[in-house]
């Protein structure tokens, strides 16, 4: 279980977040939706201790990991897929997977199960990360953050820029997860994708959290959807 | 002594200042590299090590051969433990702003330099070389169509064992960096700061341990050499300007790059003096990192400008 109880944050003197209260919980997959530069990213970021956090906290069950230096957070299970994928580009398939196994100190299972899940990157192992096509890097990015066998999953558009057939198998690998019992945080600018996995969807406006429903309520009104993402 | 075994020996002087230079600038380029941090007081940790050298030498005394292994051991880690003092009392507290940081770094260079000054003084001391056999070389006569051995030409066996040595510790500190858990988390804080945290890299304790070993070997370079060159407080600015010279060379961050640019810096710069004087040679590769610079300003081997 995450839990965000007021969080503030931002960059140096640029508050962001406003006091924003959150929650996922294990086996579901919760959608933050909001404009462009409503603090998608940046709340993904004060969860993983990356911006500057002012004010709140960050539970992980018990643990108040916002106490904690950011290194922290993923040796707590927190995976993260960033928007953009941030690979470590001059570094091989392999090393990518290895320093997510690092992370949780996981071995050879956790490696192999998780190149299972995508046989492409078993193939290319030796290659260059920045060499591979954007489907794979997003493979990639996220079995990079399996390797934790993380408790709680923070993707950030995931499918951004990918062709229909890598966006199936990235949303495979979501809902495997959440099966898994994860806690799936999911940024997503595509509403059809959203409203088909999501099980809440919590809004956010200039840095505020908003209304949080369940998906099932926006599949028949879009009233909330038209209020803070314009469609 | 005729142009060609002449123009040997000027570039066996090279290859020990090639050998020594690539060892302390690939100290500097680690630093660079990973913490973005421009270290002006790296000639200073070389300065430790040759002072720690004598130190060592002199203290322990039996033989020349136990003092150097000694200092081997003893001059880097006291370069680190200062090194990695400098970082948490001065560069963490400056957040590592590249120009704060080079402003700290000077401020570190004079301190040193001082304390130096203070404790060991002003004098430059031999450092006795754990063996030195002279080995005459031989040369081609075409006219006679023999070997023969010029009067002057040859080298010592200690002067061959500097090049070994740091050959070896090059070769180690790749395979430190390529092959190894520490080389991997070095790297990828190096390429993404954020992202290293991001999986569970304590990038801090990262950054304090780079400081250490770019300053270890900074003054294992000056371990191997103070036998051939003795120890002075004011050793450390030679070094560090051929070092800037190399890592700008050969690419910010990039050991490939820089150990070429050592070697070609180091040669040169060994057989311009031999020839004309060190002034020269100093000229020359400052005009050739000016031309670098203008020209490919992300250095030979460097991926991006920095
Ligand atoms: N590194 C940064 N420094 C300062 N401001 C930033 C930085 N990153 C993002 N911001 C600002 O924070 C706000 C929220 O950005 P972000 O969290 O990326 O939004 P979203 O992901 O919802 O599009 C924007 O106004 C953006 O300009
Ligand atoms: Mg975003």
């Amino acid at each position: 279980m995450l839990r965000l109880e007021k969080v503030s944050a931002g960059y140096g003197p640029v508050q962001v977040l406003y006091d924003l209260d959150l929650e996922a919980k294990p086996g579901e997959i919760l959608c933050l939706l909001g404009r462009n530069g409503a603090g998608k990213t940046t709340t993904m970021r004060a969860i993983m201790g990356l911006c500057d956090r002012t004010n709140g906290r960050v539970m992980l069950g018990g643990t108040d990991i916002s106490a904690l230096p950011a290194h922290e957070a993923p040796r707590q299970g927190i995976g993260y897929i960033p928007q953009g994928r941030r690979l470590f580009t001059e570094m091989t398939v392999a090393e990518n997977i290895e320093i997510g196994l690092m992370t949780r100190k996981k071995g050879k299972a956790t490696r192999e199960r998780v190149l299972d899940m995508f046989p492409r990157l078993r193939e290319r192992l030796d290659q260059r990360a920045e060499t591979l096509s954007g489907g794979e890097q997003q493979m990639l990015a996220t079995a990079r953050a399996l390797c934790l066998e993380p408790s709680v999953l923070l993707l950030d558009e995931p499918t951004e820029g990918l062709q229909p057939s890598m966006i199936q198998l990235i949303r495979d690998a979501v809902v495997t997860m959440k099966d898994q019992g994860v806690a799936v945080v999911l940024v997503e600018q595509r509403l059809d994708a959203v409203l088909s996995i999501a099980d809440r969807v919590a809004f956010i406006e200039n840095g505020h959290g908003r209304e949080v429903v369940d998906a099932e309520v926006l599949r028949t009104d879009t009233s909330l959807l038209e209020k803070y993402v314009g469609v | 002594m005729d142009f060609g075994p002449y123009l040997l020996l000027a570039s066996l002087e090279g290859a020990v200042g090639a050998a020594v230079l690539a060892l302390t600038a690939v100290g500097l380029s680690l630093v660079f590299g990973v913490m973005r941090v421009v270290n002006v007081a790296h000639g200073e940790f070389y300065m430790i090590g040759a002072v720690v050298a004598w130190f060592v030498a002199t203290t322990v005394g039996t033989h020349p051969a136990l003092g150097f292994v000694a200092a081997l051991i003893v001059a880097p880690l006291v370069a680190a433990i200062i090194a990695i003092a400098a970082d948490r009392l001065v560069l963490k507290r400056v957040n590592y702003d590249p120009e704060a940081t080079i402003v700290a770094t000077i401020g570190i260079l004079y301190i040193i330099q001082q304390a130096a000054l203070m404790g060991y003084g002003p004098e430059a001391r031999p450092v006795e070389p754990p063996f030195n056999h002279r080995i005459a070389l031989p040369w081609y006569d075409f006219a006679a169509g023999e070997w023969f051995y010029p009067w002057g030409l040859g080298t010592t066996s200690y002067k061959l064992f500097v090049i070994a040595v740091a050959i070896v510790l090059l070769l180690g500190f790749w395979a430190l960096m390529t092959r190894t858990k520490v080389g991997l988390v070095m790297r990828a804080t190096q390429l993404d700061w954020d992202m290293a945290q991001a999986f569970g890299i304590p990038v801090d304790r990262v950054y304090a341990l780079v400081f250490g070993f770019g300053a270890a070997l900074a003054a294992l370079a000056a371990v191997l050499i103070v036998p051939i060159q003795q120890a002075h407080y004011l050793m450390g600015g030679d070094p560090l300007l051929l070092s800037f010279i190399v890592v700008i060379i050969g690419g910010l961050g990039s050991v490939r790059g820089t150990v070429v640019a050592a070697i070609l810096i180091g040669m040169s710069d060994g057989i311009i003096s031999v020839f004309f004087t060190p002034t020269l040679a100093k000229i020359i590769a400052t005009m050739v990192v000016a031309l670098v610079l203008v020209f490919r300003p992300q250095g030979l081997f460097g991926t991006k400008a920095a």
